[in-house]
């Protein structure tokens, strides 16, 4: 049999001009001793942080926290693909980013949209890319993200852990910057019909949680998640199959199959409002006064619910 | 007030002899006493020292004559046993865990010697589930509770020692729930686990690991049988390690198993002898286990070595088995990177 002949695909001249103008991208044409000198340029500082990474994840040569957080990973592939998605998809405007402090813990409380939950990312986001601290939010989560395959681990090794108040109190003791959406999936898993409208706030246990920590709440606006899946229906039988709180129809989905998963580019802004201090009101005892609970957590509410308004007021589209 | 004599169930498995050991080398207990069904492995008798070994089980009343006649003031509890393969079937094991300590209690109960009880209980009794807290503390109530096997056995044996301690309240009960041993000797599920050639775990899961040290886990069964330190403890060391960091570690690939068909994958490892692990720590492969150890450390003022330290020195011991060994990998790194690139400083750096 015939030795198969190896074709080159490209004529020469064409392989031989790249040739060149790669090595007319590197720094010198010295490849001598000498070039110890020459300082790495910036894709050679890229590649050997690349490949270091890459070392450090074939060693297992990264720390996790106790709740599964690994920073190591998250810095390096979770949040670079969200990048783009934030600047230039939605194209986030993020307001009063200095009323999360620098150091010590914070409780971040949000309202809750988009059937999926891009908006935790794109809060994520602001935090770590747009504050000046670069800090981490940790997010509480539903039971549910935790008991499904591939997103259980993501959710922990991207910072999150169980929406409980053991878990919320260790996180803000410790002093991180913790995220809690209150409406959970009501308000993820609303109709479009219903956007911009709070439903109801849980049970208050993050209120409890920052009273028995001495935290302060920062109420959080986010005007734009609502409108990247518009969720139209909801199919009812479908999501009792699949012991899922919901199963949306937007009009893109499942119409264009995985192609409807492609979010609408809506503005968005998330605004940081005014932190509520709670040192002050006395620590483990006043989570014990379930009036001051319910009327903290009706104060956080209406702070959020009337920014959202504002905002709305201020946007002149909803695309732009 | 330290001990006279002190009675270790157990005594012939790994660490119950090393315990009645490091018993027998403290001057200021008068006599140690193995007791346990099968005489200590050979290789286990020099370092036993001056241990008397009682041939008994505990699920027969001679226990109570034991502790009787030698005036036993201190009973540690570590006869529970966490794997079937080695109590001769599941209903053996379950006879010895749960009628063997029924035993066992009623003899300390009746011997009015008896002043101190330490229990070898497992972080195993909160259970695995999706709902739980990321760090289980002493008195949290788990979500779930085990409904098989090991873990089963322990919440019940908890069960009796906690009765026992309501009707001898003179008596002081340590309760010690331990993590997953591993270090350079010990044989455990676990550590053959990380032995096998190729890691097989659950597809889409990567549990959080903690790990205790078997040097540290004798030595607060030591302390805790030598000191008064009434209680309920968890044991382990701090921080985790996802069970994908574990097994690239010990240089180890990972191989992910369908949901569905884990349990056909681990009837087959079971029967063929490599890991018993039993279906209820399938379940602690999907959703792991973390248990806040800050209790033990405050009650001692002393830290077990942490998770990450245990288990680097499991590795070290077997190191024959690495598949990449970090050195060989900073190798090629190095070499990659002057490959593509012109300047040191990058390769240094």
């Amino acid at each position: 049999m015939p030795e198969a002949r190896v074709i080159p695909l490209e004529p020469r001249e064409g392989r031989e001009a790249r040739r060149a103008t790669r090595a007319g991208a590197a720094p010198t044409v010295v490849p001598e001793p000498a070039a110890a000198s020459t300082p790495p340029s910036d894709w050679e500082r890229k590649l050997a942080g690349g490949l270091a990474f890459l070392r450090r994840r074939l060693t297992g040569d990264y720390v996790v926290d106790d709740f599964g957080f690994d920073a190591d990973l998250t810095e390096h592939v979770l949040l670079p693909p969200l990048r783009p998605l934030y600047d230039t998809w939605f194209r986030v405007e993020t307001r009063g980013l200095d009323h999360v402090p620098d150091v010590g813990g914070a409780l971040i409380v949000a309202n809750h949209s988009g059937t999926i939950p891009v908006d935790a990312m794109m809060a994520s986001l602001a935090l770590m890319d747009h504050h000046p601290a670069h800090r981490n939010l940790r997010l509480l989560g539903a039971d549910l993200v935790f008991s499904l395959p591939i997103t259980a681990p993501l959710a922990r090794k991207s910072g999150n852990t169980l929406a409980c108040t053991a878990d919320a109190e260790r996180l803000l003791s410790a002093g991180e910057v913790v995220g809690v959406f209150p409406e959970g999936f009501k308000g993820i898993g609303k109709p479009f019909s219903e956007r911009y409208k709070l439903q109801r706030f849980g049970r208050g246990g993050f209120v409890s949680a920052a009273l028995r920590t001495g935290t302060p709440i920062v109420p959080v606006s986010i005007v734009g998640a609502e409108e990247i899946y518009p969720l139209l229906g909801n199919s009812k039988t479908l999501a009792r199959l699949l012991g899922l709180p919901y199963v949306p129809i937007t009009p893109l989905f499942p119409l264009l199959g995985p192609l409807g998963l492609v979010p609408l580019p809506s503005k968005w802004i998330i605004e940081f409002g005014e932190p509520i201090l709670t040192a002050h009101l006395g620590g483990a005892a006043a989570a014990e006064d379930p009036m001051l609970v319910f009327n903290l957590t009706d104060q956080v509410r209406e702070t959020i619910q009337s920014t959202l308004y504002t905002l709305l007021m201020q946007r002149r589209s909803v695309f732009f | 007030m330290p001990p006279r004599v002190v009675l270790v169930t157990g005594v012939s498995r790994y660490l119950g002899s090393r315990l009645a050991a490091a018993l027998a080398a403290e001057p200021s207990v008068e006599r140690v006493i193995g007791v346990d069904t099968v005489p200590p492995r050979p290789e286990a008798l020099p370092q036993l020292g001056r241990t008397e070994f009682v041939r008994a089980d505990i699920r027969n009343p001679l226990i109570a004559k034991v502790i009787a006649t030698s005036e036993v003031d201190t009973v540690v509890h570590m006869n529970v046993i966490a794997t079937p393969l080695g109590a001769g079937g599941r209903t053996a094991m379950k006879e010895i865990n749960v009628i063997g300590t029924m035993q066992l209690l009623a003899a300390c109960q009746k011997a009015p010697s008896v002043r101190k009880l330490v229990v070898k209980s497992t972080t195993a009794v909160y259970g695995s589930s999706p709902r739980d807290p990321a760090l289980f503390t002493e008195d949290v109530e788990p979500r779930a509770l085990p409904k098989s096997g090991y873990a089963k056995d322990a919440v019940e044996v908890e069960g009796y020692v906690r009765g026992f301690g309501r009707r001898r309240p003179d008596v002081t009960l340590s309760l010690l729930r331990f993590t997953n041993f591993i270090g350079g000797y010990i044989e455990t599920p676990l550590t053959r686990y990380f032995s096998l050639p190729v890691v097989p775990t659950v597809l889409g899961f990567d549990p959080r690991i903690q790990l205790c040290h078997e040097d540290d886990g004798i030595e607060v069964l030591r302390r805790c049988t030598l000191e008064e330190h009434p209680g309920i403890f968890n044991v382990g060391g701090t921080g985790a390690l996802l069970l994908s960091q574990a097994a690239r570690r010990v240089g180890r690939p990972s191989v992910p198993v369908p949901a569905p068909l884990v349990n056909v994958v681990a009837r087959v490892f079971r029967q063929a002898g490599l890991v018993d692990f039993s279906p209820e720590q399938m379940r602690y492969l999907e959703h792991g286990r973390m248990a806040d150890v800050s209790r033990l450390a405050e009650e001692l003022g002393w830290s077990p070595r942490t998770t990450a330290e245990a288990f680097e020195d499991f590795v070290d011991a077997r190191a024959s088995f690495r598949l990449f060994p970090t050195e060989a990998v900073r190798d090629v790194e190095r070499r990659v990177l002057s490959l593509l690139t012109r300047s040191e400083e990058a390769v240094r750096a």
